[in-house]
Parts: C-alpha cells; structure tokens; sequence
C-alpha cells in the first residue's frame, strides 16, 4: 500500500448535495490509497466524511469558475458530493480526480485488513452454513439428496459444487440436462417448503424451435415425481413472453409443453437487465429532484417505470410462494441465463414461505444461497472488477426493494429493519468485504479470497443491534407461516431512504423505531432486575427513574430546520448538522475501520458526530436559536410578490 | 313519526350482507328511521351491524325477476322459488366502506331502496340523528363544547394588556357566521368594529385567532376587504389591522388566492388589501384549491384507489391526475409560510381568502398545531378544532352534505375538513411522537364529520346551532371523545411533549397517500393496525415494569 504521502487540499469545500445540505462546508481533503476524506475546519465539530473510491461511480468535472474548480462524485449508494477547489489550485481537479479514479485499481477488500487473525478469518467464511440450512429444510431426505455431479465444477462452472437434486436424478441425467440448458445450468433446488413442495431453479433449455433432450425431459419428470402431493410441476419463465420466443432464434427459448409432459408453463413478464438499469438511473434522477411539484415527482416516478418492475418482481415471488404453499405443486424457475431473475423470483419466494428468512440470519443464508452461491454475477452486475457497462445492472439493488416493500407492508414480520438492507445495498457495491466479489463459486476459489480477504457477515452479525426491528415478534401472527402480500399498485412507494439521502433524514424524523428498541432494551433490563432481586434494594429504585430519563433524549430526534416555505413550491434546506440520516451513517462506521495514519483530530471527536450517537440530539434548544439566527439573517429574499 | 311514511317495508329476513373484510352473513335487515339494523341469524356469535342511514352517500340497486325462469331453474333456492324475484342494493358510505345486500324479493328489495335513498339525505336538520341519540350511560351535558370564546380569553393572562373580548355581535347582527364574543385590539372600540364589519365579506372582520406566546406575535382571521372596482376603503378597518402591528414594523397578510383571482374578485365587489392603504402590511399570495375542485379531487382520488385493474402506471398516472397530494402539499406549505412568518420572523400575519372559513380556517389550524406545543395534546387538538371550525365556524352542513362517491349534483360540498385531517395525519407520520392523539382519532373525525350521532357537526354557524338548540339537545362529539376509556383509545402511546415547532416537510417524497383512510377498508390496512396496536403493548408493558 502506498499511503506513505498521503496528499491534501486545504480550503476545500464540500457540500454533501444528496443530503439536502445547502452551504459548503471548509476544511481539508485528505486522499488515501482507498478513500477521500474531508475533515471540516470548524474546530468545534470537525465532521469526517470518508468517501471510499470503489463507492464512487463517477467524477464530473464542470468547467472551472472565477471561483475555482470543482468536482462532482457520484457514489454507488447514491450519494452525491460536489467539491469546491479554489482557484488557485486549479490544476488539483485533475489530480484528485486522478487519484479518486486511479486507485480504484485494487480492490479494497484485498488492502482492508480489520484486526483479526488467521483462525478468525477462517471462522468468518463458516459463519454461514448453507448445508446446515438444507439440513433444516429437511434435505437430503428419501427424495432429495445432494449430488456429486458438480465438485470441481465440472457440469456447470458457475453453480456451487454442492447441489441437491432429486433422488432418481442419477448423474447421467444431470449432465445430459446440463448440456441442454444454457451454460450448464441445470435444475437443482433452491427451497424446500414443508417437505413436500420445492422451488428449483436453472436457466434456459437450449431448445431453439424444436430441439429436445431426454435428459431434460426426465430430470424436470424426476422434479415432479419428487413431490407425491402433486402430478405436475409449474415451469415459471420470469421473462416477458415476447423475449422468450425472441430466444428461440438464437437457439434457447423454453420448454416446449408437448414434449414436456405435465408441465404447466407460466411467463411473469421481468424485464431484463438493460431495462432495467436504465429505470433505475430514471429513479435516482426523480430522487435527486431538487424541490418538484407532487405532479412532476408522480409524473417521473410513473415514468421511470421502477415501481412496476418491483412489482412485477414480488408477483414472481407471489406466484411461486403461491404454487408451493396454496396447490402443493414444486415449481422450477428460470430466465434465460438463471442468474438474475431467476435468483430474485427464488429469493423473493423464499422470503415470503419462510420466516426464517424474515429474521437477520435467515437473510444472510438466502443471500448466500440464491446469490452468493448461485453464481450471482456480482462483479459485473456491480461493475467490480471490469467495468463493462452493459453488464452493470441493479438485481440485487431490486431485490432488497422488494424485501423492504414488504416491510413496510408487514411491520411485524421482519426481524431486520430498513438500516440492514441498506447496509447489505452498500457492501454489495463497496467491495469492503470479500463475500460479494466475483462471478461464481469457482471465481472466488481461484482468487483465494478466502484467504485474502474477510467475510461481511459476522461483522453484520456483531451490529445486529442496530439492525433489530423492535416491533419484530416470533410468535406474532404476521410473522409466521407464509406472507400473502398485496400487490395492488398502490401497495408500493418509492424507497426514500436507498434514493434520496436528501430526504433520508427527514420522515420520520422522530423514529418510533428507535425509541421502540430503547424501551424493549429498558423493559428485558427491568425485567431482569425484577427476577433477580426478589427484595428490591433501595439505590435500585433510584436508579430505574434514572435510566428511563437517560433514554429519553432519543425520543426526538430533533425537528429539522424548516423548508423554505418561500419558494413557489417549497423546497428543502435542511443542514448538514441536521441530517441525522441512519444510512450513511452506516457507510461511514464502516468505511472508518481501517487504521490509516492521517493526521486526524484526537478521535474521541468523532463520536459525537456519528449521526447515530444520539446524544449530540439532547441540546435541542440550541439548535433552534441557530435556526431563528439563520432566518433572520436570508429572510426577505423574493419575499413580497406584491405586484400591484 | 314522519319517517314512517318513507318506510314501506321495515323488515326483511333471509338477507345476505356483504362488508369488506368479513364472510358474507345472512340474517335480518331491519330499517328505521336513521339507522340501517343488520343481524346475523348465526346463534353462537350473532353479529349486529348498524349503519347510520346519513353516512350512506350513493346506493346501486338491481333486481332480477326470476318468476319466468322459475322452470330452468328448478335447483334454486326455496326462498328464491316462493317470491321468485331477487335484488342487490350495494350501498356506498361516506366513511368509504362499501356493504351489498342480497334481498329476497323485489318488491321488498325496491321498497328498502327508496327508503334509503329518502332517508340518507333528508334536509331537515331537526329531524337528524343527534336530536334523538340518548345513549344511557350519557346525560346531555350542562355544558356543550370543551370551551368557549369567553373561557378561553380569560385563560389567556397574556392576552389582557393588548386585547379585549368584544361582544359586538351578541345578537349575530354584526356577523351572523361568528360567535357572540370575540376577541379584538383593546384599542379598537365596539362602533369601529361595526364598520369594518360591513367592509368584509359577510361581515367577519379581522379577530384575533391564534397568540404565539414565545414573542406576542398573533394570527388573525377575516374574510375578504369589499373594495370593488372602484377600489373603496375603509378607515375603520385601517385602523383595527393597524391597531394589532402597534410596537411592531409590519404584518404579513396572507391570501389564500391567487394574485390574479383576487384582482378578479373586484369585479364582484370583494378585492384585497391594497398597498397604499394598508402600507405596513406585506401580502403574499398562496393559490389554494377550495370547493368543487377539491370535492372532485377527492372523488378522483377515491376512484383510483377503487381501480382494480393492478396497473402500476395507471395508479400513478390516477394518483397524480387527482391531485389531492397536490392540495396537501399545498396546505402544508402554505401553512409552513404562515408559521416562518411568525415564529422565525416575529411578525403578526392576516389569514383571508374570500369568505375566511374554509382555507382560511386550513391553514391556521395548521399553524397553531406546528407552532403550539399546547394544540397537540388530545384536549388542545379538540379545543382547536372547536375554536377554528365550529365557534368560527365551517359550513360543515354545505360542505359535508355528500362525499365522493354521491352520483348528485355538486352543490357546496367540498372536502376542505378532510383535506386538514390528511394534513394532520403526515404530521403525525412525519413526527410520530410530537402529538398526543393517535391515527385513530384522525379516522374518527373523518367519518363523524359526515354522518354522527353527535351535534357537534350540525348546521352551518352558531347562530343555526342556537336556533336549533343543538347545544341543549344534542350531545357533543369532543366532550366524548375525552371520557377517560375514550382518551385512552385515542391516545398516541409514544407521545413525548415537545416544546419546538415541528416543521413539516412537504417534499412530494414526504407526503404519502393517508393509506388509513382511503385504504380503510382492504386486508393490508390491518397490518399497519397491528404493527399500532404492538407499539401499543409495547409501551404500555414498558411502563409497568417501569413503575413496580
């Protein structure tokens, strides 16, 4: 590593447009061989901001001003961040813009290095047990066992080595299907659902207008037989009819129903991936609208077509979860390659049979599992390693909605909250971590990642605090046996908190959330007592009331600085200082681990700035007389339309 | 009684009720003269449904006559058989819920019809359900309303140096549409006010609604200046405006129209405060939507939740094409500028639109709730209420006399209480701590407002409600509403008293359909309840183990 000089700019200044802050703050900007940071001048907060290099998509550089330079960055996660150079400087642009691009070329994850050993890291790659989850779906049993067929990826070099597949599945089948299926993606199961009904997953047969395979036939026969509830099986083709047919002039296509026997055939209609990254560019556009008309952001939230695509997503998910929970009939599921739609559409059904799946490991193990395992292209889809454009695109970034959507559908069910998907979304991208790094199974083993770079889980594993949804309950109702959700259109809104940082902070401002957690904490604390000492001790009763007051301060958040109401419509102005936004927050614990020698301000400072320490929340009065000054001070600005 | 003669056929039995979210049931309907009486013939768990004829804003009946058919239809019911005729009424409410009725014979069906179309939108006032509502446990009140405008002055200390109660229009001969007592710059004597009276629409001068303690700035409330084409003015009503900016450098006015709808209102003989008059004031003006184009918004809204062809793009391009979001986002702003003008910028401000009690009454209420810490307990929130909508008074006969689903002719109804309910609600999503009262009150009001079996939504003004005796007859709605099982009910169990206004955000990405109401009535509403109903036990096991 190369951060023997580290390089700076003074008089920078930043302005974090994506949180909605208006005035630019001063200070220096510090470029390290993996992140940019800006230290604030202000002696009194001396707020950080790590920018990590991977996270940042792209740097615009708009023509220099009289005022100086400047330099926009993009992140993966949305974030937006313009900075000022000044003028005399103008040559820096291109350096930092140079260096922000250039040391993009190692993977962070390779340098990052938290302060483990050897044994530990190894323990951090089993944190999750995939076998152990079949295990606890009840496979293998009498007719689903694993199979040998794929060690040393011999079949399929983009699926695990461990498979499970039907029991009269002998290895020739396999391989003979595997040939017949584009890239060797063969049926293999995805989830059991009360030993009986499963989802499958492969990717398209290799039929053209009239190719056949036997093999084929026979394994999607053995899925059937598998299942002795039900004499069919549904074929579930996650594409839009159209695309399908389009397929079979390039030889694939889908299963053709008369040489299929009992089969039942269904297209869902996701689009694919070049859709969808265009939609989503259009959502972060409407996102980063400075203040639109309610028309104008209906207007393109309707015209980013992003809310359908989610829809059309859960409704896989739906169907799928419905198949197997309500007939009793297994499904296999695919699109054309069976690594996009067709791990969301699995992913998503899972979510919706399963409860496991709805609490903070279970969704680890169906990541792993569906995504991870599965051979997920995370580094082209997430543009990691070779940055091909028309491979980029938001699968999992959709995925996550979806889980959110129903979240918010659900507030009981899930044991994770908004925070953890959120952080999911940003390591997905940032590439800290090496669980979510090349193309497959085979990919990570040749590049010794486990050995060269760490496991994201138990880190979100150790912060499952801040991920906890305290509304979340076992034994509720909502939270057992399967979700049947709404998709009626109007079941779905815009995930305010992945798009728009500006507006992350603000509703709800006041989190019930985050007050709900303190009095569960406070009530198991209380309880604990209660048990404990049978005679209560006196300094005890004194210091219960004492407790509850200190968690008190978290109940408000702290109103934000008022909109501008002045403006024909009105549009935001919050504060940085105000921006109490959970999310980014997040980003930066993260991104703040490595131990780099900069020459930062005593870090005891740096707590009371993280967003999340609430404490920096309890001078409430403060913060309003800061308000009335600032007020006062840009008042009358386009103030009197008086136009007589 | 008179409703008698409306009543041809009073019971039918073998009725099937269809109601969103339940199994259909049969069993007994029974008609009166304000209710609609369902019960269930299942024995172990007999239901009983009991519908206010007024909250019913639209029925759609059908009839089939099977008499002829009775031959191919040889399997049909017994029942079906005898009176060989069948008919549906699906009966659409005010409070959105949507209920079907299966009944046997179509003599019947036509006559429970007609029966319910007369009775749900019966004009006389008198003959409404609250005249004849004497729940046991409830005696009429000795007093009717939380306050009154003599009450609430002399609890206000603060107010006595500057202000004074005025009861220039004891009689209502000064301004039928206020209360007798209401409160003016001490300086300002009786016969002035009758003249600036007479220069404002309907009489209802400028009066003190709202006094913002942290720096003695106030709202005040008015309808529109009479100056007409040939621009009149009025000293008098110079002098009151001037009389409440004494020690201070200027007011702001605040005009719920356009500039250009308040030019054109001239031409009608109302107009606005002109510049060179009134040379203290600032005026800005705010185009809010009010009657027929707020109903139809709501009536549009309405439909598009109703949509059941589950195409996206179609639910947004509705969503948006209603405009509702719209208004609220409006509201709020407009709000928002009128609290910047007082709590940031220390300056008292005028509220008026053209008759000053539908925008007007909108967005001061909203002021007071964002700014006053005091207006947003249960009691304070129902105590502004009483003050802004009943004592100066909403037209609620006109304006809720139908609701969005009602196939008459649009007359003066306009959803202007609703719309602030919906603004209240996304403050209340926006600052789930901040208020003392919970969605479910929200809810409450919403449906109340339109078919009740309490006063307190009658007539137009206090003058109709004394002519009617509505305060010693019906019983009242908010005194209700405070019974210590009620409150508790309608509490907000995370309610943390805050002393800083609670500024809304109105981002259209802040602002989000109030599911809770116009969504009342699907499966996925009840998920939302429950997650309350958790937060709920939550809290109040948390307070339990906090005290033993």
């Amino acid at each position: 590593m190369e951060h023997i000089r580290t390089p700076k700019v003074e008089n920078v200044r930043l302005l974090d447009r994506s949180s909605g802050q208006r005035k630019a703050s001063v200070g220096t900007l510090y470029l390290s061989a993996t992140h940019a940071i800006f230290v604030e001048n202000n002696p009194e907060t001396r707020k950080e901001t790590w920018v990590l290099h991977s996270m940042v998509s792209s740097v615009e550089r708009p023509p220099t001003t009289s005022s100086g330079g400047q330099l926009i960055l993009r992140c993966k996660d949305f974030q937006i961040f313009q900075i000022f150079i000044p003028q005399e400087r103008d040559c820096v642009c291109a350096c930092v813009r140079a260096r922000v691009c250039v040391c993009y070329s190692e993977l962070y994850c390779l340098s990052f290095n938290p302060n483990v050993n050897k044994e530990e890291r190894e323990e951090s790659w089993n944190f999750i047990d995939l076998a152990a989850d079949y295990k606890r779906m009840g496979v293998p049993n009498n007719l689903w066992v694993a199979t040998a067929a794929n060690s040393e990826y011999r079949v399929c070099d983009t699926y695990p080595s461990e498979l499970f597949v039907p029991k009269s599945a002998t290895p020739a089948i396999i391989v003979g299907s595997s040939r017949f299926r584009s890239r060797g993606r063969f049926p293999a199961l995805s989830v059991f659902f009360a030993l009986q009904a499963a989802v499958c997953r492969c990717s398209q047969p290799l039929s053209g207008f009239s190719g056949r395979c036997q093999e084929d036939e026979m394994m999607l026969q053995a899925l059937m037989k598998s299942n002795p509830g039900s004499d069919y099986i549904y074929v579930v083709d996650t594409r839009p009819k159209l695309n399908a047919m389009a397929n079979r002039a390039a030889g694939k296509g889908y299963e053709n129903e008369d040489h299929y026997t009992n089969i039942k055939l269904q297209f869902i209609g996701i689009e694919n991936i070049h859709v969808m990254r265009s939609s989503q560019q259009k959502i972060v556009d409407v996102g980063e609208m400075r203040s639109p008309s309610v028309t104008d952001f209906l207007w393109g939230l309707e015209n980013s077509g992003w809310l359908k695509h989610i829809k059309a997503i859960l409704d896989a998910g739906v169907f799928v979860a419905r198949a197997v929970a309500d007939e009793g009939v297994s499904v296999l599921v695919h699109c054309s390659d069976g690594w996009d739609r067709t791990a969301q559409a699995c992913s998503v059904a899972s979510i919706l049979l399963d409860p496991y799946y709805r609490t903070i490991r279970g969704l680890m193990v169906l990541i792993q599992r569906d995504w991870v395992s599965f051979g997920h292209k995370f580094s082209h889809r997430y543009a990691h390693l070779d940055r091909d454009p028309k491979e980029v695109s938001p699968v999992i970034d959709q995925f996550l909605e979806c889980v959110w959507q129903l979240s918010e559908q659900f507030p009981c069910a899930f044991e994770f909250n908004e925070r953890f998907l959120i952080a999911i979304h940003a390591h997905v991208y940032s590439c800290q971590y090496g669980t979510f790094l090349g193309n497959s199974q085979k990919e990570r083993r040749d590049m010794r990642l486990h050995e060269r770079t760490h496991s994201v889980w138990p880190q979100l594993w150790k912060d499952r605090g801040k991920y906890t949804n305290p509304l979340y309950k076992a034994e509720q109702s909502q939270s057992q046996g399967v979700l049947r959700p709404n998709t009626s259109p109007y079941c779905f809104k815009m995930w305010k908190g992945l798009y728009n940082h500006a507006e992350k902070s603000t509703p709800p401002r006041q989190s019930p959330a985050d007050f709900l957690s303190a009095v569960r904490e406070e009530s198991q604390q209380l309880e604990e007592e209660l048990t404990n000492h049978q005679e209560p001790i006196t300094w005890e009763k004194i210091e219960v009331p004492r407790r509850r007051t200190s968690c008190l301060p978290q109940r408000h958040s702290g109103p934000d600085p008022p909109t501008l109401y002045r403006e024909p419509i009105a549009s935001l102005a919050q504060d940085s200082s105000h921006t109490l936004s959970s999310a980014p927050a997040n980003q930066k614990t993260h991104t703040k681990e490595p131990a780099l020698s900069l020459p930062l301000g005593p870090h005891g400072q740096l707590k009371s700035h993280d967003p999340d320490d609430l404490s920096t929340c309890s001078d409430l009065e403060s913060g309003v007389a800061d308000l009335s000054s600032r007020s006062s001070s840009g008042g009358d600005v386009g103030k009197d339309p008086d136009l007589e | 009684m008179e409703f008698a003669e409306h009543i041809k056929t009073a019971n039918v039995e073998d009725v099937v009720l269809r109601q969103p979210l339940q199994p259909p049931s049969r069993g007994t309907l029974c008609i009166t003269g304000h209710h609609l009486l369902f019960s269930d013939r299942e024995e172990s768990d007999s239901r009983q449904v009991l519908l206010l004829l007024r909250n019913i804003d639209a029925i759609e009946k059908s009839v089939e006559n099977l008499t002829g058919y009775s031959g191919f239809f040889s399997n049909a019911s017994h029942s079906e058989r005898m009176s060989g005729s069948s008919g549906t009424i699906t009966m659409k409410c005010k409070d959105l819920r949507v209920l079907q009725l299966d009944i046997p014979g179509m003599e019947q069906c036509l006559n429970i019809a007609h029966s319910i179309e007369t009775l749900s939108c019966l004009d006389c006032v008198s003959a409404m359900y609250p005249f004849f509502y004497r729940p046991v446990d409830l005696s009429l009140p000795e007093q009717w309303g939380l306050s009154s405008p003599e009450m609430h002055y002399s609890q206000m200390k603060e107010l006595y140096e500057k202000w004074r109660l005025s009861t220039v229009n004891r009689d209502y001969s000064v301004c039928p549409s206020y209360p007798p007592a209401v409160i003016v710059p001490k300086s300002i004597d009786d016969d002035t006010l009758k003249k600036a009276a007479k220069f404002r629409q309907g009489g209802r001068f400028p009066v003190l609604c709202y006094y913002h303690k942290k720096n003695g700035m106030v709202i005040m409330r008015s309808s529109q200046p009479l100056l007409g084409a040939n621009r009149k003015r009025c000293k008098e009503d110079e002098l009151l405006l001037q009389a409440v900016i004494e020690g201070s450098d200027k007011g702001y006015i605040i005009d719920t129209r356009s500039m250009q709808q308040a030019q054109q209102a001239r031409m009608t003989g109302g107009g606005f405060e002109s510049k060179s008059f009134y040379d203290r004031w600032k005026r800005f003006h705010r185009q809010m939507e009010r009657g027929k184009a707020l109903q139809e918004s709501l009536i549009k809204l309405v439909e598009a939740c109703g949509d059941e062809s589950n195409n996206m793009d179609r639910w947004l391009s509705k969503l948006e094409n209603s405009k509702w979001l719209s208004h609220v986002q409006n509201a709020l702003s407009t709000a928002g500028l009128l609290v910047e003008c007082v709590e940031r910028d220390g300056h008292s401000v005028l509220v008026h639109g053209s008759e000053g009690t539908d925008c007007s009454l909108l967005i001061s209420t909203l002021a007071q709730l964002i700014m006053d810490p005091c207006c947003r307990t249960m009691e304070g929130f129902l105590g502004l209420l009483e003050r802004e909508w009943i004592q100066a008074r909403h037209p609620f006969q006109q304006r809720c006399a139908h609701s969005a689903y009602s196939h008459a002719r649009l007359q003066q109804e306009s959803p202007v209480f609703l719309l602030l309910l919906d603004c209240v609600w996304q403050l209340w999503r926006q600052f789930p701590l901040a208020l003392g009262f919970s969605e479910a009150l929200l809810l409450r009001l919403a449906t109340e407002v339109y078919a009740s079996d309490y006063g307190t939504f009658l007539c137009n003004s206090d003058q109709e409600r004394c002519a009617l005796e509505v305060k010693e007859r019906t019983h009242c709605l908010f005194r209700a509403l405070l019974r210590p099982t009620e409150r508790d009910y309608y509490s907000n169990p995370l309610y943390e008293r805050t002393e800083l206004a609670i500024w809304p955000s109105v981002h259209p990405q802040s602002l989000q359909l109030w599911k809770g109401y116009f969504l009342r009535w699907t499966q996925q509403v009840r998920h939302l309840e429950e997650a309350q109903e958790e937060i709920r036990n939550m809290v109040i096991e948390w307070g339990k183990l906090a005290r033993s």
